[in-house]
């Protein structure tokens, strides 16, 4: 049995910071995406949405909060949450339901309305949550596991604050074009070396924003696409995959990591094994990749990511990246919306936007930033406490 | 002025043994495997189903595995002090346990006196002060020899 499904609609709200509620941006999003598939709101069979933390209990049910928002329909709904992965969790839930015939045709949405600055835990005293605990005890944010990484590349394989920087620039110059970047305006490498220093080597300029945005698909059976169009692009892939224990490398929002004492480490370890996850499903590697969207929280982590999606081996990032290989017109861009680098994250709607950007890439759509004759794609991306989220489109 | 009653930040993490502190962890008594912060509940090594651990204070030295800094100042619940000082942060792996731990870096050493798989040691540090006590927690410091000048 084909296990693909079909995109038949994307839509997005522009990246930034609108101070609105992120429903509307959701149902800005939907309405693009249905308008865009040719599909109307009343015979979508599924809402599954995102769910944002940060916008009180709306926020919690986002998948109701956007059906009531599009107008009651009495269609089933789902609200997933997987906080960075969130959106891998709403897109997993549609193609299952259509895979098992549960459904033909699913709306998927998920949108943020983003406070200013670091992220924060939730209040109260909970010492039992690590979240909670690496900030009050230690003062450890986001940004301090981007600078751990970091640094380790630097350590081990020679990299340099200035390759860490060239990302950034080839990202700003991706998302020149794209109207639903926040940031679109060229990047120079003197830029991001002279902005402050925010976790050691990293610069404010290598560190992405949070942003307001949403972003969502129109999701269908083969079937029911075939009658709505020809040739779309497919989800061929969608990898959730958990660790390995033990997991020895340190992941946010952890104080410590797993012991590998005693317990042998696993063959690859779980960055590595979320891509993997997703060529394993579609019969693919990362050799039959057009281009990739990967989760670039901070320049240096883009880097590690070409790795573990099998771009290059273990240390070559820097010289894939320096080659040119990755940037639009090589070998397999990365990035070519621009990546977090120009939009911000906008937690629940960022791996929904991934596989829009496939959409319109493998559509030939993605005007001013276009890789040329784009087959396959595959986005990237984890979830705190161990969610791994890939998609892999083709058409 | 009344003294002030030294404590730990968060009850049950480490000793307040102020020349040799040790984190507090706990060792799965059926397969070997330690946890920090202490797990007393399941065993997470999916191949034991076992709930019966020991706590174990933790190796008080280990190697740096990478290192960063932190210059502007984290939110709540992170209580900071005023004027906010930028400090260095350490993930230091100990060898018997094999579990890397994060910490601050002591005395505002800064990341231009860490290298990476330097020896470092673990000590107490002051985090923030209320009316009746002093709240410690652990930080880690270059132990002696360990190329810190």
């Amino acid at each position: 049995m084909s296990k693909d499904v079909a995109v038949l609609g994307v839509g997005m709200h522009p990246w930034g910071k609108w101070g609105q509620s992120f429903v509307g941006y959701g149902v800005k999003a939907a309405r693009d995406a249905l308008k865009d598939a040719g599909v109307e709101w009343k015979d979508i069979q599924l809402v599954a949405g995102g769910d944002t933390i940060r916008n009180g209990y709306p926020g919690y049910v986002a998948g109701a909060t956007f059906a009531q928002a599009l107008g009651w329909s009495g269609a089933k709904v789902s609200s997933s949450y997987g906080a960075c992965a969130t959106g891998a969790q709403a897109i997993s839930v549609a193609r299952a339901h259509i895979l098992a015939g549960l459904c033909e045709v699913a709306l998927v949405i998920g949108a943020d309305a983003a406070p200013k600055g670091f992220f924060a835990p939730t209040g109260g005293h909970r010492p039992e949550d690590p979240d909670w605990l690496r900030f009050h005890i230690q003062g450890i944010t986001n940004p301090t596991y981007f600078g751990l990484y970091a640094r380790r590349r630097m350590d081990a394989y020679g990299a340099t604050q200035e390759d860490f920087a060239a990302v950034k620039v080839k990202n700003s110059k991706h998302g020149l074009h794209n109207p639903n970047a926040r940031y679109r305006k060229e990047v120079a490498l003197e830029d991001v070396m002279s902005s402050v220093l925010v976790a050691d080597p990293l610069h404010l300029l290598d560190i992405c924003a949070t942003s307001d945005g949403a972003a969502a698909l129109v999701l269908s059976s083969m079937d029911f696409a075939r009658k709505h169009t020809t040739g779309p692009v497919k989800i061929a892939a969608v990898s959730t995959v958990t660790p390995v224990y033990p997991n020895s490398i340190i992941e946010m929002p952890n104080l410590a990591t797993d012991s590998k004492a005693g317990v042998g480490l696993p063959e690859i370890g779980f960055k590595e094994s979320i891509a993997h996850g997703a060529y394993e499903e579609a019969g693919l590697g990362p050799e039959d990749m057009s281009l990739a969207e990967v989760y670039d929280l901070s320049t240096a982590l883009e880097l590690d990511w070409y790795e573990q999606i099998g771009l290059c081996r273990p240390g070559d990032a820097e010289k894939l990246l320096r080659d040119g290989e990755t940037t639009i017109g090589g070998r397999v861009p990365v990035n070519p919306s621009g990546g977090l680098g120009c939009f911000g994250e906008a937690v629940p709607a960022q791996a929904i936007a991934q596989v829009c950007e496939l959409t319109w890439q493998l559509r030939g759509q993605a005007e001013g930033r276009q890789v040329e004759g784009a087959k396959a794609g595959v986005t990237v991306n984890q979830g705190l406490f161990g969610h791994g989220s890939s998609v892999l489109c083709t058409v | 002025m009344p003294d002030k009653t030294n404590a730990p930040a968060v009850e049950g993490l480490f000793t307040m043994d102020p020349r040799e502190p040790r984190l507090l962890g706990t060792r799965c008594r059926a397969c070997g495997t330690y946890f920090f912060p202490a797990e007393k509940s399941f065993c997470r090594n999916p191949a034991c189903d076992q709930a019966d651990f020991e706590e174990v204070p933790l190796s008080r030295t280990g190697t740096l595995w990478s290192y960063t800094s932190a210059s502007y100042k984290p939110p709540p619940p992170f209580v900071a002090k005023e004027p906010f000082e930028p400090f260095a942060i350490a993930a230091v792996e100990l060898e018997e346990e094999g579990i890397t731990i994060l910490g601050q870096v002591a005395d505002g050493i800064g990341v231009d006196a860490l290298r990476t798989d330097m020896p470092m040691e673990l000590v107490l540090r002051e985090l923030y002060q209320d009316d009746e006590h002093v709240y410690f927690t652990w930080n880690w410091k270059p132990s002696h020899g360990g190329g810190a000048a």
